[in-house]
């Protein structure tokens, strides 16, 4: 799931799409952490370190990685706990993946910023990726 | 030549009959070698594209030939290509087993008479167009060919559909020039004659069969518009013709296609090489009414290095999608093997130049003024400049941002991807504030492409008149006055350095708006759209031009267009420029907005009365049957209760 700088969610993605609405309200809550991490950083230079938030929250379920562009653009991965093959490398390639189909979809000029991204190039990105890692 | 009596193609010897050879070394010939003897890929390209054969099976070819392996067409894998080109044709696999016995030569369409003169073999069926070759093999790939061949006919013509007003389909069967002259190519009456001359591409050729053909070709063009009746129509008349469209495959760009593509791209960036910025190209593709999201898709598809902006090849690529899509083709997942950009790029290079770019330029820009969203109002307007204040959810604020010099549009691309939320809705105002104060300095052909939202007002009128009312709007409160003496709801216009003084005027006009119960429906919309879509951003970003109530952020209003192009974290460097020019903008930017939203309003208004006006009457004229229905019944009541008593008894 990303959200913009408005935390408006942008993207949403669930792969068991039962217990959706868990995940928004887990997304949302991790908005908070989010926002704290990167409140924090008071550096001006962004490097990919500070984009990537890491583990924001770990619940009895499931963890929450973060990551935020430089457009504060934020990608929330929400994985089962029970999913412990996932390294943080893997996570953080993840989100590589995610923020370089991200910047496709806002290099198309018929993509308003703010919409919900409807990129097929999008969602096919993304779901071999949620394949590949679940 | 040596090399004509075999072929080497993997190892293979395969011999050569006289004539193949002959036609094989004319064609090589015709292919420009250069001095190794590897061919012009894009001759080449031609080449097999002339074969008619799909392009599953000239990759075979070129595989099998091993040229693609190679990476080139020497001069044996150019013959084994046209060796197994042959076999294609006569239905035979693409294999070399297949090549190793005599075959009749292959077909090539719209080649060079020469090389038809060398197909003394090649009988013409009952094609009643000569010269341009009916094999006997191409009887088999006739069928399906004609069904993309049709496909091509439709998206040429209905590209002509788009982009020009639609000409007549009802040309009858042109075999003669003057037919071919007519064709509708908008405008540019003077391509075909280009198309003539690069189709005969050997200057021998004569021109009379060319032309014959041609209008075979055209006609075919020409059936578009009701593809279901005019397929039939077309198949029939394509039995009877020469097919002299090239492919099997709609996804296939053929030259007439490319030139018009080229044409088009001329238009919008006179250097072919160059790309066009992604901003132009939205605007541009917008006005082909495809839903945003396919167009969206289509860019995925089409901007294959993903740098925002459209080569050459790209563009075409992204001109072919759209015109298939427009002629109901659903769009590919990815990018068919044709439109790859090394293909479009080979062909491209064959392409001639087409310089009829006077009145096409023309045309084009002036349908470059049209806004997207309005185009349907406003395409008969479009030299004119006035954006209007419609409250549009799915504005796009990088209209506006094309309006800005194109180096400007360099840095919005980079600064798109790092921005976040641009305003999409209220920001346009301030966006053509932007726009105004580039408007003087620029030269002309910024203005047509300002516009968002044009109506049928025009700016410039509007300027004056509300530069008029603008002085009495401080005064006169009535709202609804017609707004040729503008709306009070204008801010007043004050000095250019007084911003804030901006602000008193904005809040008057948003009192003068609310007092208008039309008005502030519109308002409200707005203001919805905006909050909503602002949500928690930093105040001083995003502020409503006209309905902002926050007096600090006003100043920061004019941020806007700036944001568009900077980046959002730049903006506190920006402020500072780009107030005072903005400001001053502004109140012309907000001045116009109101009486074009009025002057709406009071259009619906009218409308209202009058639909209201016309249901009274029938509402009278009903209640009047009513009462006859009603006396009928009382009486055919009474007259049961006479019979009744009768009945009873």
């Amino acid at each position: 799931m990303n959200c913009d700088s408005m935390n408006y969610p942008l993207y949403i993605r669930s792969v068991p799409t039962q217990g959706e609405l868990k995940f928004h309200y887990t997304v949302h809550t991790s908005l908070d952490v989010v926002e704290e991490k990167i409140s924090g950083v008071g550096k001006a230079l962004a490097d990919q370190r500070e984009l990537y938030l890491g583990l924001l929250y770990p619940t009895e379920d499931y963890k929450v990685y973060g990551y935020v562009t430089n457009s504060k653009v934020k990608f929330v991965i929400v994985v089962d706990s029970s999913n412990t093959s996932l390294r943080d490398n893997e996570i953080r390639s993840m989100f590589r993946k995610l923020h370089n189909s991200f910047t496709d979809v806002m290099c198309n000029p018929f993509y308003n910023p703010g919409d919900p991204i409807q990129s097929k190039a999008f969602d096919s990105i993304v779901s071999t990726m949620m394949v590949q890692a679940f | 030549m040596d090399q004509g009596s075999a072929a080497g193609t993997g190892g293979t010897l395969i011999s050569l009959s006289d004539s193949e050879q002959r036609c094989y070394s004319g064609l090589y010939a015709l292919c420009q070698p250069d001095s190794s003897g590897k061919l012009a890929a894009g001759k080449v390209a031609e080449l097999f594209r002339a074969s008619q054969l799909p392009a599953e099976t000239l990759h075979q070819v070129t595989e099998v030939c091993g040229a693609k392996r190679l990476g080139y067409f020497g001069c044996g894998q150019f013959y084994g290509a046209l060796k197994l080109m042959a076999a294609a044709q006569a239905g035979l696999p693409v294999r070399l087993e297949s090549i190793a016995g005599e075959l009749p030569l292959p077909v090539f369409v719209g080649i060079t008479n020469e090389l038809e003169m060398r197909y003394p073999n090649q009988p013409l069926t009952n094609e009643s167009q000569s010269h341009i070759l009916g094999s006997v093999t191409g009887s088999a790939p006739r069928p399906p060919a004609d069904r993309p061949v049709l496909r091509h006919p439709d998206t040429s013509m209905d590209k002509q559909e788009v982009w020009s007003p639609p000409q007549s389909p009802g040309i009858s069967p042109p075999r003669s020039p003057s037919a071919y002259r007519s064709y509708p190519y908008g405008a540019q009456r003077n391509g075909t004659d280009t198309l003539l001359v690069y189709e005969a591409k050997v200057p021998g050729l004569p021109s009379v069969p060319q032309e014959n053909s041609s209008p075979s070709h055209y006609s075919l063009r020409l059936q578009p518009e009701q593809p279901v009746i005019t397929r039939v129509a077309s198949v029939e008349r394509l039995v009877e013709r020469v097919e002299v469209d090239y492919s099997d495959d709609p996804w296939r760009i053929t030259e007439e296609q490319r030139e018009y593509y080229t044409i088009q791209f001329r238009s919008l960036q006179p250097d072919l090489s160059a790309l066009i910025m992604g901003t132009v190209a939205k605007n541009f593709f917008t006005k082909s009414k495809l839903p945003i999201l396919e167009l969206s898709h289509i860019w995925e598809l089409s901007d294959v290095d993903k740098d925002g902006a459209l080569t050459f090849p790209e563009f075409c690529t992204a001109f072919h999608l759209i015109v298939a899509r427009k002629n109901g083709y659903p769009l590919p997942e990815t990018l068919p093997a044709t439109l790859r950009p090394g293909f479009v790029e080979a062909a491209v290079v064959t392409a001639p130049p087409s310089e009829k770019i006077g009145s096409v330029d023309l045309q084009m820009t002036s349908r470059q003024g049209v806004t997207t969203k309005q185009e349907a109002r406003d395409e008969s307007r479009k030299p004119e400049f006035s954006p209007k204040r419609i409250p549009e959810p799915h504005e796009k604020p990088t209209q506006h941002v094309s309006t800005l010099k194109p180096d400007s549009p360099q840095e919005l691309d980079a600064n798109m991807k790092s921005r976040t939320r641009p305003r999409s809705y209220s920001s346009t105002s301030i966006d053509d504030a932007m726009k105004k104060v580039e408007e003087p300095p620029t030269p002309p052909p910024r203005p047509q492409k300002t516009h968002s939202r044009a109506s049928s007002l025009d700016l410039n009128k509007l300027f004056q008149q509300s530069g008029q009312g603008s002085r009495r709007s401080q005064h006169s409160l009535s709202a609804k006055s017609g707004w040729l003496p503008p709306p009070p709801a204008l801010p007043p216009r004050p000095p250019a350095t007084q911003i804030f003084s901006f602000i008193p005027g904005s809040e008057k006009s948003s009192q003068k708006v609310v007092q208008q119960p039309n008005f502030a429906d519109f308002s409200k919309f707005r203001e919805e759209q905006e909050t909503s879509v602002r949500g928690g951003l930093s105040t001083e970003d995003l502020t409503p031009p006209k309905l902002d109530s926050t007096v600090v952020h006003q100043g920061h209003a004019p941020q806007k267009p700036v944001r568009r192009k900077i980046h959002p974290e730049s903006q506190s460097a920006t402020p500072p420029s780009a107030t005072p020019y903005s400001a001053a903008t502004l109140t012309k930017s907000t001045q116009r907005p109101p009486p074009k939203q009025k002057r709406e309003i009071q259009m619906a208004i009218r409308k209202n009365r009058e639909t209201n006006a016309v249901l009274t009457r029938l509402n009278s004229e009903l209640q009047q049957q009513l009462k006859v229905v009603h006396r009928e019944r009382v009486t055919l009541e009474s007259q049961l209760e006479l019979l009744r008593p009768v009945a009873s008894t």
